[in-house]
């Protein structure tokens, strides 16, 4: 039984202590606390070439660690942020950028949804007033006809 | 029949097109933004130690192909036939990066499947693939006489490639210096 609460205590102790792993090793990260994290936040915004979908920061993939160097090496020769992303956008174009930014040939990525967001209100309200003027319109009072009508089925009380 | 029951049939036509058109695109050709830039400059240690290595000057003032490629890159082994016959015929002058590869792994390579190459460097740590917006291997850029880069091939140079597309491009490049 003591070896089984020792198994338990391990495993535990085991699945506590696991955290998600870093892209970053260790020999990337500098000594300049300031400029790592600068570094880290220019590299969460570059994509990585190779997956595509994911951050250079959080990519294994071995052109996603030589990226991460190039903008350490350039925060190091004295580079400001901009111009470590203008330096990379230069290479491989707004497609490493993860938030491309707006212009002409993004502006449809940027404003579409805005556009489909509108139509879609503007069918709701129309579709909203049409079926308001067909079934919520005020009851037409009975005709005499009907009154006689009513007058007999309700056995003349009325 | 109303003329509305066929809205929803019309927007799912219209949704179908869309995606049949992109469909058709190729998520990684990545539009190159090198193509008419300079070629930087760089200067690449050999693979093999007694070679030269490879570096800008060496192909100053010709129209050149630079192929970058790896022991990895199955795709590189692909296209490696036909670079060995474009050289053997001497149709181009041919330059080789080896890139995100060991020397001996890049060497053996060389020497299993023959070497194609006029020069060939290694690029290791990206500085130079990076420099030329490499995204993956097999990746061939094409320089004109004046040192810049005017078109960019992803993936392998097929025999179809080579004769639909380079071969003429180099054609038009080298009158394009002669004037």
């Amino acid at each position: 039984m003591k070896g089984f609460t020792k198994t338990v205590f391990v495993t535990v102790l085991c699945l506590v202590s696991v955290t998600s792993a870093l892209a970053v090793l260790p020999d990337e990260i500098l000594s300049d606390p300031v400029l790592e994290t600068r570094a880290r936040e220019i590299s969460k915004e570059l994509r990585c070439v190779v997956c595509q979908n994911q951050a250079i920061d959080d990519s294994n993939a071995p052109l996603a660690r030589d990226m991460r160097i190039l903008v350490r090496d350039r925060l190091v020769a004295g580079d400001s942020d901009v111009q470590v992303k203008n330096y990379l956008v230069a290479r491989y174009g707004n497609f490493v950028l993860l938030r491309p930014p707006v212009k002409p040939d993004t502006i449809i990525l940027w404003f579409g949804p805005l556009v489909f967001l509108v139509i879609a209100f503007v069918g709701f309200g129309l579709y909203l007033r049409k079926t308001k003027s067909h079934s919520i319109a005020a009851p037409q009072p009975l005709s005499s006809e009907e009154q006689e009508q009513l007058r007999d089925v309700s056995g003349g009380t009325s | 029949m109303r003329l509305n029951a066929f809205i929803p049939l019309f927007i799912l036509g219209l949704v179908s097109v869309g995606l049949a058109v992109g469909l058709t695109n190729d998520p990684r050709k990545l539009p190159s933004a090198m193509i008419d830039q300079p070629l930087p400059d760089f200067n690449l240690p050999p693979v093999r130690a007694e070679e030269n290595g490879f570096k800008r000057k060496d192909i100053d003032g010709k129209v050149a192909l630079i192929n970058v490629f790896a022991s990895w890159c199955i795709a590189c082994r692909v296209e490696h036939p036909t670079l060995m016959r474009l050289s053997k015929e001497n149709r181009i002058a041919l330059y080789g990066v080896d890139w995100k590869d060991t020397r001996s792994d890049g060497a053996a390579w060389l020497n299993a499947f023959g070497d194609p190459f006029i020069r060939v460097g290694e690029d290791q740590n990206s500085k130079l693939a990076i420099e030329l917006g490499v995204t993956g291997a097999p990746e061939t850029f094409v320089i004109d006489r004046t040192g810049r880069i005017r078109y960019k091939q992803i993936g392998p140079i097929t025999e179809d490639v080579w004769t639909d597309t380079i071969e003429p491009l180099i054609l038009a490049l080298e009158n394009e210096a002669a004037l």
